[in-house]
């Protein structure tokens, strides 16, 4: 298994701006359109290599979505890229019913999401797209946890047929995978293993989740860390083995507890083997401004809340009933 | 009721204004047939538009092949206003896409012909799934961006909107980008009948003056009758003669129209928007259209 150490620290941003220029010397019915902020979701890089295949729409997000649904129904492979509260969520039904009704090989890119965008303040931290757009038909949902793993799962999704929208942020993070760690729509991936809890987290709650067993392990409590990037297709097998192999799970995500990655995680486990679950995550609340350190703190999203709520999980797993327990400890108690 | 559907279709070519009304009132019978067999659906705006789909499908506007509805060659029709529908299926079933006896399935379960179009039913020749207003007038310029911009082709689209549909702000983000990128490939049909589900556009919320709006966004615009077959012709082949000289604008056609056309006591009222005929007025109305 790899071991994953800190490498250094990138804006996911980045991965997305670099793997279109890949996508577009490897396919030249890969076209983009912009939408003002180019710059700062990194769109820019394409336009400056392939200007006569970028489209500036300006400050339009419902046209720009659906021209890209237009564009793919002509056999083109367009990427529109604009803040996810933007992109996500005004153009709500354009994406249902343009882009999804349709199997339009639409891709969008929803940046500067969470709220470690920072000073922006709430209207600009996006923190509800994760719950809407996994519940649509046909769509896939990518959540990359650092710079590397956005460029794969750009790449991927430029590569695959169908409506596709990647989740990044604006803030650098902990960049720690490596280019032979795998990356697969629909997989999620064990960072860590371990049977006492399982910590499953996308985006730039991994790392923190891994801070989180580092700090368990000083206790003597080992928790396997589940990197979920996928939220749709969403690996179904991984998080009900952890479910089994661990009694006790904690979701982690820059995201509204509703509805996100919790949500698909309880919905998994539920059907197929419950077990307690913590969700550490924005609770039913807007963000605000302040620094993007400051903001995690504030709100809840450091490795902190998920130690604390791994020990919780455990403690529900060990205190309540028998279908509670570990699969192990059930074979135990039968005998 | 006996409901029985013709199995006459008529090819795509110039045609003149006498056989257009013909094919135009054969439309407007399979129409109100498929309307009393559904129970349910859009009368009015249908039957407004019948002479403009006529002329469209079966008129030599639009190049199409109805045995292969794929044809790369193809000019693009985006129907913005979906709940408009039948008159599109039953144009379509006369320009031979597919049998007339399939448009008794309208709305029914399973069918092609969805209640608002489905493109994954997979009937042939409907480009886009629509339904939710304001959005093909944006497939459709995203379409002629590729023919134009990046494909470079020769190849036209059509979309055509209701009145009402341009209270939807996101219409006119499209026709700024149309305008912006230079479609002189993309012909924006308004269907103006003036109606709406709650009542007159101007009561409902105002959008006049269209022609003044659309010139001020950058299109060459053009305001007929649209039950008029020369005024009809006419706007479409000046649409045609500015794409062929290039003149880097598109068109926009405001069709006059009157909802319920051809039907003495549907025309203009806007009651009949969203309603099918009951037997006894499908009976009087197949009187009327003939």
């Amino acid at each position: 298994m790899e071991e994953y150490t800190l490498l250094g620290s990138k804006p996911t941003r980045h991965g997305f701006g670099e793997a279109l220029v890949v996508l577009g010397e490897r396919n030249e019915n890969i076209v983009v359109l912009g939408g003002d902020i180019t710059g700062s979701v990194m769109t820019s890089l394409f336009k400056d290599k392939f200007p006569d295949r970028f489209f500036s729409i300006g400050i339009a997000e419902q046209n720009a979505t659906t021209i890209a649904a237009g564009l793919a129904l002509s056999g083109k492979v367009p990427f529109f890229a604009s803040y996810g509260a933007f992109c996500a969520l005004r153009n709500a039904d354009q994406i249902r019913i343009s882009c999804c009704y349709n199997e339009a090989n639409v891709k969008i890119g929803g940046g500067h999401a969470g709220i470690s965008v920072g000073p922006d303040g709430a209207t600009h931290q996006v923190l509800e797209e994760v719950a809407y757009l996994r519940t649509l038909p046909h769509m896939t949902m990518l959540v990359p946890c650092d710079y590397l793993e956005a460029k794969k799962a750009t790449i991927a999704m430029g590569e695959m047929v169908g409506p596709a929208y990647i989740r990044f942020g604006r803030s650098p993070v902990p960049l720690y995978t490596t280019e032979t760690t795998p990356f697969e729509i629909g997989k999620a991936l064990v960072l860590r293993e371990g049977n006492d809890v399982a910590l499953i987290a996308c985006g730039a709650l991994v790392w923190e989740a891994m801070l989180a067993a580092q700090e368990l392990a000083k206790k003597g409590i080992q928790a396997r860390v589940i990197n979920n990037p996928s939220i749709k297709p969403f690996d179904v097998e991984t998080t009900v083995t952890a479910a089994r192999d661990c009694g006790a799970i904690v979701t982690a995500e820059e995201h509204q507890v509703h509805g996100g990655l919790g949500g698909a995680v309880a919905e998994v486990t539920a059907k197929n083997s419950p077990v307690p679950i913590e969700f550490v995550g924005v609770k039913d609340s807007f963000g605000g401004s302040g620094d993007p350190d400051e903001l995690m703190i504030k709100f809840g999203l450091t490795w902190k809340e998920i130690y604390a709520s791994a020990l919780k999980a455990m403690e529900r797993r060990d205190k309540g009933s028998v279908g509670f327990r570990r699969v192990k400890d059930v074979e135990q108690y039968i005998g | 009721m006996n409901v029985e559907f013709s199995d006459i279709t008529f090819e795509n070519r110039r045609r003149t204004a006498q056989e257009l009304t013909e094919i135009a009132t054969e439309i407007r019978r399979d129409i109100m047939k498929m309307l009393v067999l559904a129970k349910s659906g859009h009368s009015g705006g249908p039957l407004g538009a019948s002479d403009i789909f006529a002329a469209l499908y079966m008129g030599g506007v639009m190049r199409h092949h109805k045995d292969n509805p794929h044809w790369s060659g193809r000019d693009r029709f985006v129907l913005s206003a979906g709940h408009m529908c039948p008159v599109q299926y039953a144009a379509m079933a006369n320009a031979g896409f597919f049998p007339k006896q399939e448009l008794s399935t309208l709305r029914q379960y399973n069918t092609r012909l969805q209640g608002h179009p489905g493109r994954d039913m997979g009937l042939p020749g409907i480009e886009t799934s629509s339904g939710s207003l304001g959005q093909g007038i944006s497939i459709a310029v995203g379409m002629a961006m590729s023919d134009k911009l990046l494909d470079k082709t020769d190849h036209r689209v059509f979309s055509l909107t209701g009145d009402g549909e341009l209270q939807e702000g996101s219409v006119w983000e499209a026709a700024m980008s149309a305008a912006h990128f230079g479609l002189d490939n993309f012909c924006w049909i308004i269907d103006n009948n003036d109606c709406q589900i709650d009542g007159r556009i101007r009561e409902v919320m105002n959008v006049y003056p269209i022609d003044k709006k659309c010139e001020a966004f950058g299109f060459e615009t053009i305001v007929i009758d649209g039950h008029n077959f020369e005024e009809i012709m006419g706007a479409f082949d000046k649409f045609i003669e500015n794409n062929q000289k290039g003149t880097g604008k598109p068109t926009a056609i405001i069709a006059k129209t009157y909802m319920g056309r051809g039907v003495s006591f549907m025309e203009d009222n806007f009651k009949w928007h969203g309603n099918p005929p009951n037997e006894q007025q499908a009976e009087q109305a197949l009187e009327e259209l003939v």
